[in-house]
């Protein structure tokens, strides 16, 4: 019996011919954390962009829960209980912080339901509390773009977090951070870990080590490696990948 | 709203009431009729101020508004058995079907809500789940209005072709002479404009108003927190039709005519002047945007006939570059002031320094 939240099977995708995704097969179970990784171009954003229905895949099946998700309009996958968070921060600029996260976690969400009154008590608890994890509880009246990037970042989190979601897609969460800020989104993360199931991508191998979760690696469309940080990094497959085409990422493995 | 905003309004609805005291009858009506024409800028300011929808075509419910009302005051006009004059120049023989139910006025008025609000409503069924946005439903806004204007006058036995509908005699039992029925007007326009923002601002009080202002922004982002922004969309574009309409039907009745002319590509894009010089974030300030263009166009259009499209064009290239949120962006605060003519001084800078560079060329090249 089959009980992954989340299974990607002989998942293709192309464009213009070229293959991005190939042949790839994923599965991730209800409440566990992953982390992808892999060089530029491995097809790690493809992956989310198919699974949230942004890009249609040549071939393949994309399930959740059991819901094959494959042609569905991606306003219909999100509602099934998942959201993403994309690699530049997509928070709506003009709407204040605390707006922001109540367009998240509002849960009725046709036009006719959104001219009545505003949040229910739980939405409105599920609000705060998310103010409270990402921490910018000071800064809920202020409009979106008046953020700085870390905040923006932590306010998108903030709003997959309060779309109630069950799998979380977090497409790069620490990217541009200071290294501080890289520390507390881990730390967000983790205080979540366990509760929701998260599929994490991120180039940053500091950043992947403080998530302590299993690490898949993708290069060229496919799973190259699959285990723990250690195990994928002592991978003489890994490195000669990661070697081969930048020196950032040699560093890293220093 | 601010303490200020809310002065303004009640300001200005405060001379809104006392017009009828203080204007002449020349100027009521001519105020009257700039009221209808601010309700197009209402539906403007709701669609693309906050839902970024640049319509270049609000003409077309302008024009549907209108032409539903004229139609019943061309029918009432008649005698048994006549047929309005125009159907009779092109030798029609009875009265095409579609005219006959617009006898009623009770459908009339019920066309003039209902045809320009479904006919932007299917508009958009059409346009938004399909992600047409941006410059192209601009175009495809505009070649509506176009094909709209053209088909008009095309129809002569139907529409009245290029002249239109005109020569109505009465409304609802009173004479269009009467004094009476120019006051009541200037009311009724007063009173569906006001009432048409109280509903647009009640509406973005709302969530929903928080969803459209998204939309204008990051239709994306929203749609993967499993929001259809095609149906909000949809909403806010047949609502703001359905205003352009009412609009459209008071303005024939303070004119006296609706024509092609009134509904075209050019009177398309006034409206939406109308919204930027006034400011399209705001819903106020729009129709203040209204008044004030118009009134101009009546001033300097009665002094030099000639000069007012230059006048306006140059209008709009200056709220563009220098007040991008209109005069509602303005705000009277000297720091605002100031920081407006830094801007200026700053614009000015920028045009002047690549010249100089170009003087300085010649003698470096010797």
């Amino acid at each position: 019996m089959d009980n992954s939240l989340l299974r990607v099977e002989n998942l293709t995708v192309a464009f213009d011919g070229f293959t991005v995704l190939d042949r790839l097969s994923i599965a991730l179970q209800p409440r566990a954390t992953r982390v992808i990784i892999g060089p530029n171009g491995a097809g790690k954003s493809t992956l989310l962009d198919a699974i949230i229905g942004r890009v249609a895949p040549v071939s393949g099946r994309i399930l959740f829960r059991g819901h094959n998700l494959t042609g569905m309009p991606e306003h219909e996958i999100a509602l099934l209980g998942i959201c993403r968070k994309f690699q530049t921060p997509g928070v709506l600029d003009n709407l204040t912080l605390y707006d922001n996260l109540c367009l998240a976690a509002r849960r009725a969400k046709q036009w006719w339901q959104t001219l009545g009154c505003r949040l229910d008590p739980a939405e409105r608890e599920t609000v705060r509390a998310t103010l409270d994890l990402i921490g910018l509880d000071d800064k809920r009246d202020r409009p979106a773009r008046e953020l700085a990037h870390g905040e923006k970042q932590w306010l998108e989190i903030g709003m997959v977090v309060a779309s109630g979601a069950e799998l979380l897609l977090l497409d790069e969460p620490a990217a541009g951070m200071t290294h501080h800020e890289v520390e507390t989104t881990a730390a967000i993360i983790r205080r979540l870990a366990g509760s929701r199931s998260f599929l994490v991508i991120d180039h940053d191998m500091g950043f992947v080590e403080m998530l302590a979760a299993p690490v898949s690696v993708l290069h060229m469309g496919r799973l190259l490696s699959e285990g723990t940080i250690a195990a994928v990094r002592s991978d003489p497959q890994v490195a000669a990948v990661y070697l081969g085409r930048s020196h950032g990422m040699a560093n890293a493995y220093a | 709203m601010g303490r200020g905003e809310k002065r303004l309004w009640l300001a200005l609805l405060g001379l809104l009431l006392a017009a009828p005291l203080y204007l002449s009858a020349y100027h009521l009506s001519l105020l009257g009729r700039f009221l209808a024409l601010g309700l197009a800028a209402l539906g403007i300011a709701l669609i693309w101020g906050q839902g970024g929808m640049l319509s270049l075509g609000q003409g077309v419910f302008f024009g549907l508004g209108g032409y539903a009302l004229a139609m019943h005051l061309k029918l009432v006009a008649l005698k048994p058995g006549e047929l309005p004059d125009f159907m009779e120049w092109t030798g029609l023989a009875s009265l095409p079907w579609w005219w006959a139910p617009f006898r009623s006025g009770v459908f009339a008025l019920g066309a003039v809500l209902a045809v320009p609000t479904l006919a932007a409503g299917v508009l958009g069924r059409l346009v938004f789940p399909k992600r047409v946005g941006g410059v192209y439903f601009a175009l495809l806004t505009q070649a509506l209005a176009l094909a709209f204007s053209t088909f008009l006058i095309s129809q002569q036995a139907y529409t009245g072709g290029f002249n239109g509908l005109t020569n109505f005699v009465s409304v609802f039992g009173l004479s269009v002479q009467s004094g009476g029925f120019q006051l009541g007007l200037y009311w009724a326009s007063l009173l569906f404009l006001v009432g048409c923002l109280a509903l647009a601002r009640w509406l973005l009080a709302r969530p929903f108003g928080r969803i459209l202002q998204a939309i204008g922004v990051s239709e994306n982002r929203l749609r993967f927190l499993g929001y259809d922004p095609a149906r909000y969309k949809l909403v806010a574009f047949a609502l703001a039709g359905g205003m352009a309409g009412i609009g459209g039907a008071l303005f024939t009745l303070h004119a006296g005519v609706i024509s092609p002319a009134m509904v075209g590509v050019v009177p398309s894009i006034e409206m939406v002047v109308w919204a930027a010089v006034g400011g399209r974030e705001s819903l106020i300030g729009a129709v203040i945007g209204a008044l004030l263009v118009n009134f101009c166009k009546d001033w300097i259009s009665s002094l030099f006939p000639d000069l007012w499209l230059y006048a306006m064009g140059s209008l709009f290239i200056v709220v563009v570059t220098v007040l991008p949120r209109g005069l509602a962006g303005l705000s009277l605060k000297p720091a605002a002031l100031a920081s407006l003519l830094a801007r200026l001084r700053r614009d000015s800078a920028k045009a002047t320094a690549p010249a100089a560079e170009g003087r300085c060329e010649p003698t470096r090249a010797a």
